[in-house]
């Protein structure tokens, strides 16, 4: 027998008797809300929330921001005097450069302040980790209330890929004191339109 | 092989520095108060808890079953999926894959797994470097120690040690102990690492059995920096790591960060599916006594733990005695019903480093029973004759005078004779229950011969 036949042969012999899975489907968050839960939430773990009519909003929020001559990958389609587009092929360790990542998010969860990105939302996968900064439009009619109603509409899903990003990367490991910016980006805007 | 020391000698060295043990214990006492903030802000917590630990018992006995669904899915997504039945066959899965693709140098995110296999130690014998990039084990690996907390792996170090450390490694100045500072220096120095490295290693927060993608949880990013740059990304998981389907990803990961540090979720919970386009996907599934465990009536609810560290922070024993007492990968109240299933012998002493306050029990997210296992693995252990010497004979001792009328009588009155008037035969450092103790003052009398001269009165 090789190690995974006898690894199966001891799980079945030791595992106790099968019980039912419990039904989970009563779990769920107030709909009514969700925008102010997500933007309290996301401000409190370090996270910039704008709320937002117009792309023209963004372009002067984002743009006041960017250094002289700062790499700027832009994925949103929309065409501001900023940014650079990049395809799946782009190698993701040429991006260590860039400043700012601003793209589209198809989910927010209010309750802890994420927001979804699969690999087709961001390209390359190392997108919106090698970034110093990144800024994501997410519609406010796209925010759920908790991470029950963010599976349901994942339970479909068939991403190569997909992370939940809430606020800046961070750490508390030295003396448990927080600083933003460990990792990934220093930054996490959201702009809710 | 000498025996390791155990769990009461090792917090004896770490009680010397008390300054310090307060520091240690109250910064973890802080974290559990995080903790508590964050679940109250749940009505639904409490049947979280229990949606969480019916889907773990769901998932004991149907293990089999799901791990052949979970390697089907994977292999179908392109990953290519080992079984290892120890740590030593473990480590010598991910050499062999290193070798495979001749890589020499690789970046490591969290994975107590690995710690577990001792595998940074394996592949540093066999000539391969291995940079552990979460700061805390970062921090650790630098100082050349394991890690004292399964979330915060640096948690018994000062900051001003981790600006030496920094300063003697990374060459930062030296007495700048600032977090922000250090930070960016480690940030820094391990960007370096992340772009040169071909190959590296995660661990899995959980497997799930329907689709064959897993997830990763890290607030630094450091999972993703490296996984998301290297050609070969190989994630390491135990076999209890496996969940039935998607969404109960979302009662674990309600769960999760808000039990480990009061987060409301970790920064970045990675889905990894299938592997990038021109990518190598290695998943090693890891039995290392698993198995065994599962066969143990008493002790398979340990295997629903999902590594949050709760019990570690609430732990009173812990707190005062810290991680590395426990000298073993996982320290803390779960550490310790997981070890003696490893080895009887080696941590006969971990059950019995507990108050049995039940404080663990209480905050577990996935509500392990992790008191009343402690307290059966006294028994086990009593029983296979593993109990400390000192204690057993103690124990026969004291049997016997209890269940004797007249020589318990009179050794309550040599007892009592003895404290009263050499003091010093048991104030001393020959009696253990004096090391943290004062010995009581002597009545007079005994309660029975009270009685007996009052009631004739």
């Amino acid at each position: 027998m090789n190690s995974r036949e006898k690894i199966l042969s001891r799980v079945k012999q030791n595992q106790p008797e099968a019980k039912a899975l419990p039904d989970i489907d009563h779990f769920h968050g107030n709909i009514e809300t969700v925008i102010d839960r997500f933007r309290s939430v996301l401000v409190s773990i370090g996270g910039e929330v704008h709320m937002v009519n117009t792309m023209e909003e963004i372009q002067t929020i984002v743009g006041s921001k960017i250094p002289d001559k700062a790499r700027v990958v832009n994925l949103t389609d929309v065409d501001f005097f900023f940014g650079e587009e990049i395809s799946e092929q782009t190698n993701p360790h040429s991006l260590e450069n860039v400043y700012l990542a601003i793209l589209r998010s198809p989910l927010g969860v209010a309750e802890n302040g994420a927001i979804w990105l699969t690999a087709k939302d961001t390209r390359v996968r190392a997108l919106p980790f090698i970034c110093e900064h990144l800024a994501v439009i997410l519609s406010k009619e796209k925010i759920v209330p908790t991470l029950h109603e963010a599976y349901d509409i994942l339970e479909i899903s068939d991403h190569d890929y997909g992370v939940f990003i809430a606020g800046p990367s961070k750490t508390a490991d030295i003396e448990q004191s927080l600083v933003l910016g460990a990792h990934g980006s220093k930054s996490m805007t959201v702009f809710i339109m | 092989m000498t025996k390791t020391k155990d769990h009461p000698s090792l917090s004896e060295e770490f009680n010397r520095d008390e300054a310090r043990v307060d520091w240690h214990d109250k910064t973890l006492w802080w974290i559990r108060q995080k903790r508590d903030k964050a679940a109250h802000t749940l009505p639904e917590w409490e049947q979280l808890r229990e949606a969480a630990s019916q889907i773990k018992n769901n998932v004991l006995g149907n293990l089999s079953g799901y791990l052949i669904a979970f390697e089907e899915r994977a292999k179908a997504n392109g990953a290519v999926v080992h079984w290892a039945r120890d740590a030593q066959e473990h480590n010598e899965i991910v050499l062999s894959v290193l070798k495979q693709h001749d890589v020499k140098q690789i970046v490591k995110s969290k994975s107590m797994l690995t710690e577990e296999c001792h595998l940074n130690e394996f592949l540093h014998h066999k000539g391969i470097d291995v940079i552990d990039t979460d700061l805390g084990e970062r921090i650790v690996q630098l100082a050349n120690e394991p890690p004292s907390h399964i979330v915060l792996p640096c948690i018994h170090k000062k900051k001003e040690e981790i600006g030496e450390l920094f300063h003697q490694h990374l060459g930062t100045p030296e007495g700048n102990a600032d977090p922000q500072f250090l930070t960016e220096a480690a940030r820094l120095h391990l960007r370096e690492k992340f772009l040169t490295r071909e190959a590296a290693i995660t661990g899995v927060n959980f497997a799930v059995a329907e689709t064959g993608e897993f997830v990763v949880c890290t607030n630094e990013g450091n999972a993703d920096m490296g996984a998301d740059l290297a050609d070969v990304h190989i994630a390491c998981m135990g076999i209890e790591k496996i969940i039935p389907q998607r969404k109960h990803l979302s009662i674990f990961l309600r769960l999760l960060a808000r039990s480990a540090t009061g987060q409301p979720i970790t920064t970045y919970s990675s889905h990894f599916k299938r592997p990038r386009p021109g990518q190598q996907l290695h998943i090693v599934l890891v039995d290392n006594g698993r198995t065994q465990q599962l066969g143990r009536d008493d002790f398979r609810n340990s295997l629903k733990c999902i590594r949050c560290g709760a019990c570690m922070n609430t732990c009173p024993v812990y707190r005062r005695s810290g991680g590395h007492s426990y000298h073993t990968a996982i320290a803390g109240p779960i550490g310790s019903i997981l070890a003696p299933n490893l080895n009887m012998r080696e941590y006969a002493d971990l059950p019995f480093a507990s108050t049995l306050c039940g404080s663990c029990s209480n905050v577990c997210p996935v509500k392990i029973d992790i008191h009343d296992q402690l307290y059966k693995w006294r028994q086990v252990l009593v029983k296979e004759g593993y109990s400390p010497q000192t204690k057993t004979v103690g124990m026969k001792v004291m049997a016997k005078v209890l269940s004797n009328t007249a020589l318990y009588q009179r050794a309550g009155k040599i007892g009592r004779w003895i404290l009263r008037v050499i003091p010093g035969l048991v104030n001393n450092r020959f009696n253990p229950w004096f090391a943290q103790r004062e010995m009581p003052e002597s009545p007079k009398t005994s309660f029975r011969d009270w009685y007996t001269k009052n009631r004739k009165s």
